[in-house]
């Protein structure tokens, strides 16, 4: 088996899905794009119902409307690749085989918004592809999809840069992630305000997701209508999912929304899955008994982390491993999530002793609910969900386990 | 410090400064590039990097305690990040470990007496689906065994 990952910018697997992984020819969506007028494109997004890829589910039509409408000099348009959410890595595989849907996203979006300069914050775990992608920039550049007068588009210059983090989970969160591109600690503002008007270097600036971009590429050749035909009325379109954990056949898949968790399972070859973690660390714990839910933003709403485990697997050891990755990330600005945190994840290990009372078990949940409500951001806000759904989901393997064992063994 | 050594390392912040402007927003990818070639930004490369910013050298400082990857004290020359999130744990984590804190002599954490690696946890890597997986300075390997860490640790220059 292959040890090394080997990055071939551009190079496919043979992936099929219905919208991301559909035909595309690097460049179509800019040329499309700039025939057409700056309304046309937002109509566009508004009949694709597009919605944001990043986890908050913002509408993009919405989100590049307002930033639009800003009046400012300069502005900016980022594409968020810190990609950090346990259990998600559709990103790196856009970026590594499918750079075109995502520049070229990028570059409507520019258009679109009146941005002369798109910034790609790229985590640092994923330093490996920066040569690569600042390469494809480079032919980008030759072929005038970038650069002055792009296609002949009289006064329509843009141009991409990336920018590597350097290992913080929330660095994702759109306002943290502006704070450290400023060369300041990446901790999110208060908003409002939003970045849409007071972004990066207080410009109006568009976040989005590089999913969110590669799906915009699509429509803008296809049509809105095109791609609100699959998926769900509420949820248009489709989603990759990054499978992981028990299954045969993990990796990343592509599927209309509305799919049934139960239907994922068996496409992945998960037999004996006893519980999925959907949306990652910061997601929810769903048990065999809700497999029939579907994934969805009016079900379960999700970035696309699926971590499968089966009926051998320790859910309290797997909510502490979420906790510990809370308490490591939590950027330490306010109470709630910093010592929220600590507090959750020593509850768990005071279960894993047998050294808990239900008293102080119940206390930590109204905590979880109170850090929910009065965190900052969406770290802190959502780090307590593993704790909440995992200790209600599977109370009876974990509250019967004794001492120290397993399930009493 | 010897004075040479200062004034190599100041012209070498000079030409990343040339490179990516001298604004407060190219600090990240500054520290990057320092932090790339010598393993961690010494306090000397924090007051080189403030005074050509024109920013005050806490501010340096603050935001490399803030990074996970940037480190004012000298680690070793290569670096060794697994992966402990929980699908990597699921696939063997733990046994490869182990195995790389046998061969090296070391626990995670720590720096071999040669200087050579230093290990440490990381969180998710972005490549659940092929753990466990272990990065070694910018490069990744996946699908990890304990052996087949071990052998490629000992590739490493
Ligand atoms: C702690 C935290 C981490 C986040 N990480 C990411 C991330 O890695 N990638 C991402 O696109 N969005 C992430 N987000 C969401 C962003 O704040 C933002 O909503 C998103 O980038 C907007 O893009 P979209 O509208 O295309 O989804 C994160 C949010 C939080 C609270
Ligand atoms: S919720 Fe957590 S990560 Fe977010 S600002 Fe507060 S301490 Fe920082
Ligand atoms: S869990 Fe190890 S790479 Fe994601």
């Amino acid at each position: 088996m292959q040890n090394h990952l080997e990055v071939k910018l551009g190079k496919k697997t043979d992936r099929k899905g219905p919208v991301i992984f559909s035909e595309y020819k690097r460049g179509e969506a800019i040329k499309k794009a700039l025939s057409m007028s700056r309304e046309d494109i937002l109509f566009e997004l508004k009949d694709s119902k597009l919605k944001g890829r990043g986890g908050a589910g913002f509408p993009t039509s919405t989100k590049w409307m307002l930033t639009a409408a800003a009046k400012a000099e300069k502005k900016f348009i980022i594409c968020n690749a810190d990609e950090g959410e346990p259990g998600t890595f559709k990103d790196r595989v856009l970026l590594m085989e499918y750079p075109e849907l995502v520049f070229d996203g990028m570059v409507v979006g520019g258009y679109t918004i009146g941005a002369q300069l798109g910034i790609v914050y790229l985590r640092g775990e994923y330093e490996y592809l920066l040569k690569p992608l600042e390469d494809y920039l480079e032919e980008m550049r030759k072929d005038n999809l970038l650069g002055k007068n792009i296609l002949g588009k009289e006064g329509f210059d843009f141009d991409i840069e990336i920018v590597l983090g350097s290992g913080a989970y929330v660095c994702g969160e759109e306002t943290a992630l502006i704070e450290s591109l400023e060369g300041h600690r990446g901790e999110p503002r208060n908003r409002p305000p939003y970045p849409i008007n007071t972004g990066f270097l207080g410009r109006p600036t568009s976040v989005n997701n590089i999913e969110t971009l590669a799906a915009v590429s699509h429509i803008v050749v296809k049509g809105g209508k095109w791609f609100a035909k699959f998926g769900t009325d509420k949820s248009s379109g489709s989603k990759l999912f990054s499978v992981s954990g028990d299954c045969e056949k993990p990796g990343v898949y592509e599927l209309p929304w509305g799919t049934k968790i139960s239907e994922l399972l068996e496409i992945v070859g998960a037999k004996n899955a006893k519980a999925v973690q959907i949306g990652g660390a910061s997601g929810h714990c769903i048990p065999k008994s809700q497999f029939d839910r579907t994934l969805a933003y009016e079900d379960v709403p999700t970035g696309g982390s699926v971590m499968i485990f089966n009926e051998n697997r320790d859910m309290l050891h797997v909510l502490k491993n979420f906790m510990e990755f809370f308490v490591d990330e939590s950027c330490g600005q306010c109470t709630p999530c910093r010592i929220g945190n600590v507090k959750l994840l020593e509850g768990v290990e005071m279960i894993e002793k047998g050294q808990y009372t239900f008293a102080h078990i119940n206390k930590l949940k109204e905590l979880g609910r109170t850090m929910q409500l009065a965190s900052k951001c969406g770290l802190g806000q959502s780090s307590p969900n593993p704790f909440i759904s995992i200790l209600e989901n599977f109370k009876d393997e974990i509250f019967n386990r004794g001492n120290g064992g397993r399930n009493g063994r | 410090m010897l004075v040479v050594e200062k004034n190599a390392l100041s012209e070498e912040i000079e030409s990343y400064v040339e490179k990516y402007g001298n604004d407060r927003s190219a600090l990240l990818m500054i520290l990057h590039e320092i932090q790339k070639k010598h393993r961690h930004i010494s306090e000397f490369a924090q007051q080189e990097v403030a005074r050509l910013l024109n920013i005050h050298p806490v501010e340096v400082y603050s935001v490399i305690s803030f990074f996970a990857f940037l480190n004012s004290n000298p680690k070793g020359r290569n670096l060794v990040r697994i992966c402990q999130t929980i699908s990597c744990d699921m696939k063997g984590k733990k046994q490869v470990v182990q195995a790389i804190e046998r061969e090296l002599g070391i626990k995670i954490g720590e720096t071999t007496k040669d200087n050579k690696f230093t290990v440490e946890y990381a969180n998710c890597l972005g490549l659940c689906d092929m753990g466990p997986a272990m990065a070694i300075n910018d490069q990744v390997y996946v699908n990890l065994t304990p052996e087949k860490a071990v052998e490629l640790l000992s590739k490493v220059k």
